[in-house]
């Protein structure tokens, strides 16, 4: 899934950000008109600006361009782009998707061994927030989902609860899902100023990756994280806030896995939600691969009385970014399509599969490392034929 | 040879090490001997580890390692038992989760207790209270009382209060039910108050009329049932000796307008009991309940200072607890749903970080935090043995009368204060050092009643003796068989 392109811009000094159609009718003073193949009429409604594939067009006077576009066609009537100075096109915002982000920032105050989007040391906050602000308004009010990640978003301080402000007034009834490492929380003003933002669609999603804070530490790269996060997420249960507890499963986090599912039950009570999710071959993964790597078949007995346990105590437990084949059946109950659809592949054997319909899949930076079990079902004979009888 | 990113350094997991020179501190623990070959250690909140015998001295003795024992190491930092700072950094958390087990204290009084009348058809061997007369004056409590009653208990602190009218048999005094559920449900809009009401009978005298009354106004009904026809009967005697035909035709009449989970009983054991749990958890199981309650506070040897023959009895009722207990076992291992509450009780203190505001197994105890009494004729009791007990002309745990005591007369008054003295086991002698401090409680009428003392004297007390004992052998079945422990975590849920 391509969101990135670039092409040369003209009259373009800050980045803009708007709506992408292809029909000029529709166009309005913050929307972008695309020009495919077919050389088009310059516009006479008011509008953002042109992004094209051809060579040149039209006489321009001030209007913004981009052109020579290598392609348009990831571009869906009412996308939103940002398009900067240097004719880079982002997709920021993507109507047929259910997985829409926003990178509150870059920076991060840990630094996990399996980061799948690892921080990088620049304050990009207000830049990043900049745009954030001109898309908030932009964003369909139907919009179901929309998440949050970094990075760590709280480290844009104030800025963070002004965007968390900004996102409920335009969007009060989206669902907001904020990934953070909740250490900020452990200062009890943080987890105050987000309860004054007051937003009962906002749910927090929070790693812990053991029970043993030199375990988790060590995980994320960071002295200290345990107990603060342990702090914040008490913090935060404080003033009703709703949280999901996030725990990647890999080689340093399975052996303590049950303890880790007794401890959130002792010690969280109060969380909505656990998701144990597959590891990502992505970002910094390849580089720990030795450190992290156990095949997801070796730990379905960990998982299995984990999941089993929470669920039994009444929690709402998920498992991610497994497959079908791979699990044990009496697991699939808590299995979750849940890779986004950009980031989602399957095997060429999956296509023989039975289960296709059913199974998540894998992302698709897995394919180059995936369970060695993935096999595909195959309609059971047995079960046809005792059908018939 | 690219450079690696300074990102990318990662460090090892000694470099996350926080323990200075070997050391750690103790947090607040107890240990007790579980079986001989293990012990069971457990901190202030209730959570536990199971670890074999010795392994509590070299924990005290700062002999456990970080590189060699590292699954135990990180189990007792991870569980509250020790820490590597002087004040653990999650020292809030562990706060926070005791006050959440004590949050029953939260809002003090819940269950209120009228004796609406003495008066009984019934003259159960074992009961030392009632009265088969007809004299209501005497007997019956007056409108009056009923009154003064209600307004206290509006003045309980607590949103929710449970309203449970007992005898005698109460609904012989069914005109004064109905008198004190409307005056209640009209003051509750007042006051602001969510009111549960239980009705306690024998279900003798029980009739359609009063279970639309009590269907009309989502009354409960708990009822008394020992077990099959020969116990039944032999303890509950009555003209005709059908105590028990009644009691059956009682609840089936009761389920068919109430509904099952509405209809409850309640078991007295007694020394014809303690020959036949199984006899008595099958008459629960055919009658379609899905509990049974194996009480161990009982009338039965209550008040009786003979300290040999209370440990006796004691040991009897264990036995029969324990047979009665795996006879119910047996039927979930069967696949039934089928629980005992007195387990269930003790399971969900041992098993969850929640609070449970069992009147008889608390501390602080039930009495006055939890319960009152107020008995027919006006007088006020911290519990309901508080009440058998003045029958027997010992009037420790009367707190006050109706007539001439005020709220703040009774529930905190100088008696309230002498109770709530020996009502804490944190500070008992013997149960302060008991690993089992958490999942047990503090009995002080109890105490009084067969020990002579509010504190009780724990090497012969036969609460203790009781609860030590059950809440061992919960523990050591759930350990030593998982499939026990499946059934108990259901029993839970
Ligand atoms: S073969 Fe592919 S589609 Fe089938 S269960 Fe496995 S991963 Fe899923
Ligand atoms: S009564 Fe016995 S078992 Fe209960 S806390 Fe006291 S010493 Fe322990």
């Amino acid at each position: 899934m391509l969101l990135k392109t670039k092409g040369v811009s003209i009259n373009i000094e800050e980045t803009l950000v708007g709506k992408v159609t292809r029909l000029p009718e529709n166009l309005t003073s913050d929307s972008f008109l695309l020009v495919d193949d077919e050389i088009q009429a310059y516009p006479d409604k008011a509008h953002l600006g042109i992004l094209s594939k051809q060579n040149d067009i039209y006489d321009l006077d001030n209007g913004s361009v981009v052109l020579k576009i290598p392609t348009l066609e990831h571009l869906t009537e009412g996308d939103i782009v940002s398009v900067g100075a240097d004719g880079n096109i982002h997709t920021l915002y993507r109507v047929d998707s259910y997985h829409n982000t926003l990178l509150a920032t870059e920076r991060c105050n840990s630094n996990c061994l399996m980061c799948s989007q690892p921080p990088r040391d620049k304050n990009d906050v207000s830049f990043l927030y900049g745009i954030h602000k001109k898309l908030i308004p932009l964003i369909p009010k139907d919009c179901v989902e929309l998440g949050i990640s970094g990075g760590e978003p709280t480290l844009m301080g104030e800025l963070f609860f002004d965007m968390l402000e900004k996102i409920k007034h335009e969007l009060p009834d989206t669902e907001i899902h904020v990934l953070t490492n909740g250490r900020s929380f452990a200062w009890d003003h943080m987890a105050y100023r987000l309860s004054q933002v007051d937003n009962n669609r906002l749910m927090l999603g929070i790693p812990v990756y053991s029970d043993y804070y030199q375990v988790h530490d060590y995980i994320v790269q960071a002295k200290d994280a345990f107990y603060q996060t342990i702090a914040g997420l008490h913090n935060l249960a404080r003033y009703n806030q709703r949280i999901e507890i996030r725990v990647v499963l890999h080689k340093l986090s399975i052996p303590r896995l049950v303890k880790l599912a007794k401890y959130i039950y002792k010690n969280l009570p109060f969380v909505e939600h656990v998701a144990f999710m597959g590891l990502e071959y992505v970002g910094y993964t390849p580089h720990n691969i030795d450190k992290l790597w156990i095949d997801p078949m070796d730990y379905n007995k960990e998982l299995g009385e984990a999941v089993e346990f929470l669920a039994n105590k009444g929690l709402h437990v998920s498992i991610y970014n497994s497959q079908l084949c791979v699990l044990p059946e009496n697991l699939w109950q808590y299995a979750r399509k849940s890779i986004s659809d950009w980031k989602n592949s399957y095997m060429p054997e999956c296509q023989s599969c039975s289960k296709l319909e059913d199974c998540g899949g894998l992302f698709t930076w897995n394919l180059k490392k995936h369970s060695e079990h993935i096999k595909p079902f195959t309609t059971n004979v047995l079960e046809l034929s005792s059908g018939i009888e | 040879m690219e450079k690696e990113k300074s990102t990318r350094k990662f460090k090892g997991l000694e470099l996350y090490d926080r323990q200075v020179e070997k050391d750690y501190f103790l947090l607040p623990f107890r240990f007790h001997r579980l079986t001989p070959e293990k012990e069971i250690i457990v901190n202030e909140v209730g959570d536990y580890l199971i670890l074999p015998n010795g392994t509590f001295e070299k924990i005290v003795k700062r002999q456990i390692f970080k590189d060699s024992d590292e699954e135990l190491y990180g189990d007792l930092l991870s569980n509250f038992f020790i820490s590597e700072e002087k004040v653990s950094p999650l020292i809030d958390v562990l706060a926070t989760r005791y006050r959440t087990k004590k949050s029953f204290l939260d809002d003090f009084t819940s269950l209120h207790i009228f004796v609406v009348s003495l008066r009984c058809e019934h003259t159960c061997h074992y009961c030392q209270v009632s009265r088969v007369t007809q004299d209501k004056g005497k007997y019956d409590m007056s409108i009056e009382h009923i009154n003064k009653g209600i307004d206290l208990m509006m003045r309980s602190p607590n949103s929710h209060v449970t309203m449970e009218f007992q005898g005698g048999e109460a609904l012989l005094a069914f005109e004064n039910i109905v008198y004190a559920v409307e005056r209640t449900k009209e003051l509750a809009k007042v006051f602001n108050k969510k009111v549960t009401y239980v009705i306690c009978t024998n279900l003798a005298v029980i009739t359609e009329e009063i279970l639309l009354y009590c269907k009309e106004n989502d009354i409960l009904i708990s009822s008394s049932l020992d077990g099959p026809a020969f116990i039944h009967n032999e303890n509950r005697k009555r003209p005709g000796r059908n105590s028990y035909e009644l009691a059956i035709k009682g609840i089936e009449l009761s389920r068919s307008i109430l509904g099952k989970s509405r209809v409850s009983a309640l078991m007295t054991t007694t020394n014809l009991s303690l020959e036949h749990p199984k006899e008595i958890v099958d008459e629960y199981y055919r009658l379609g309940f899905k509990s049974i309650f194996l009480r161990p506070i009982s009338p039965y040897g209550f008040a009786v200072k003979n300290e040999r023959k209370n440990k006796y009895e004691t040991e009897k009722f264990i036995a029969f607890y324990k047979t009665a207990l795996h006879h119910i076992i047996d039927y979930n291992l069967k696949g039934e749903f089928f629980s005992e509450d007195y387990a269930s009780i003790i399971l969900k203190k041992i098993l969850t970080p929640f609070p449970v505001g069992y009147v008889d197994l608390n501390s602080p105890a039930g009495a006055i935090n939890n319960v009152i009494v107020f008995n027919y004729e006006g007088s006020v009791y911290a519990t309901d043995e508080s009440r058998m007990l003045a029958e027997m002309n010992d009037f420790s745990f009367k707190l006050g009368h109706l007539d001439t005591h005020s709220y703040e007369d009774i529930f905190y008054g100088e008696r309230a204060a002498w109770i709530a003295e020996a009502s804490t086991n944190e500070n008992l002698p013997g149960c302060s050092e008991c690993a089992f401090q958490s999942y047990c409680g503090a009995d002080p009428v109890h105490n009084l009643s067969t020990q002579g003392d509010i504190s009780g004297y724990r090497p012969t007390s036969s609460f203790c003796q009781k609860n030590m004992e059950i809440i061992r052998y919960l523990i050591e079945l759930m350990e030593s068989d998982k499939r026990i422990r499946t059934v108990f975590e259901s029993w839970i849920q």
